[in-house]
């Protein structure tokens, strides 16, 4: 059997391999932008010094 | 790549003209169970009394999701061998040659982590671990325990399916309280009728498949009967949880018709003998099965619709 490089495999292939990088690709946008909510709400900001403890 | 190479991977290839596309891997994360998955946890995250950011949201909603997919490859995984005697589910990536066991089992793992861990991130670590445990306990407990083991099966591994609407009222409040309990109570009695009423008109498969339905172990008789108990606790349950803070006028409404319809149609069940149900071609159990999948949508539907409606002071009891 011949295959060349225009056999429907390749097509499959490609369409599995597309799929793979949309996926790796929708995953950084996620890990993205849940870093841009939990940094501009304020989730990894030191607790406040406590008013009037030093100084 | 090599010539060489090439053409040893694309002879490999030819000997296996049903190579997995991408959709045969996204097959094995059992879609359609998927988007009830999605479904009842959103409206639990939804219902919870907190706001969450609406990226959050989503997010914990796709993570609950992944997480129930990667249990649905591990599940496909384990059972591949009923599959294939099973006419409803014999077209599965694995039974079909087009996906390995052993990559299917891969997937599996591998989301199963990924959405754990992300879902701790982006919500809180008792959401994350509530989705590791519904892994754990649809897996280990009913696919490799229960389901081939005793014919209380469904009872139980239906308490898997039960959880996404605690998780997402966990990643929305990052604490438990009665109401989401309520509707893990809901799915939890819902799915026995749901599911016997299944096997009663797909009567082979369980058989041929040597999984110990209530059908096979102990007759149709009992399992007509079994319907017919979990459908009047279930209408108890559906209609005392209109009365409370996840409850409302819409959702007893909803209650009320519906729970009368899913009577009707258990006492109809109950009432039939394998010969009635034979010369119409099991019409009535068939009915059943299809209003019981409408009655799920339809009461978490109307729990969320309370919830969308409570900031305007519509929804819930005032």
């Amino acid at each position: 059997m011949s295959l060349n490089r225009t056999h429907e495999l390749h097509q499959r292939r490609f369409g599995r391999n597309l799929g793979v990088a949309l996926t790796l690709a929708a995953f950084i946008f996620i890990v993205f932008g849940l870093t841009v909510v939990k940094v501009t709400r304020g989730d990894f900001e030191p607790p406040q010094a406590s008013v009037g403890g030093q100084g | 790549m090599s010539d060489a190479s090439f053409n040893a991977s694309t002879a490999r290839a030819a000997h296996r003209p049903d190579e997995a596309g991408f959709g045969d891997y996204f097959a094995l994360l059992k879609p359609r169970v998927m988007s009830l998955v999605v479904f009842t946890a959103l409206v639990g995250l939804v219902a919870a009394p907190v706001s969450v950011h609406p990226f959050i949201g989503f997010c914990a909603i796709l993570f609950i999701a992944i997480g129930g997919g990667a249990s649905g490859a591990l599940n496909m995984w384990w059972d591949a061998d009923i599959d294939q005697v099973m006419k409803r589910t014999k077209k599965r990536p694995i039974p079909a040659g087009k996906v390995e066991p052993g990559e299917a089992l891969a997937l599996g793992l591998g989301l199963s982590g990924l959405s754990v861990m992300m879902l701790a991130l982006a919500t809180n670590v008792l959401a994350g671990a509530f989705l590791a445990f519904t892994i754990f306990f649809y897996v280990v407990v009913y696919t490799m325990w229960l389901k081939r083991t005793t014919p209380q099966n469904i009872v139980i591994g239906g308490a898997a399916g039960a959880f996404p609407p605690v998780i997402g009222w966990i990643a929305a409040t990052g604490d438990m309280s009665v109401e989401p309990w309520l509707m893990f109570a809901l799915t939890f009695m819902w799915t026995p009728p749901h599911f016997w009423a299944l096997a009663l008109f797909m009567r082979s498969d369980y058989d041929d498949a040597g999984v110990p339905m209530l059908t096979v172990t102990h007759g149709r008789r009992a399992t007509r009967v079994h319907i017919l108990i979990y459908t009047i606790l279930l209408a108890l349950l559906a209609l005392g949880t209109a009365f409370s803070n996840i409850g409302g006028p819409i959702y007893l409404a909803v209650a009320l018709v519906l729970n009368a319809l899913f009577l009707l149609g258990a006492i109809r069940i109950w009432r039939r003998d394998e010969a009635d149900s034979e010369a119409d071609n099991f019409k009535t159990e068939r009915g059943f099965f299809k209003l019981s999948l409408l009655y799920l949508f339809l009461h978490f539907g109307a729990i969320l619709a309370e919830a969308l409606l409570r900031p305007y002071g519509l929804g819930g009891w005032g």
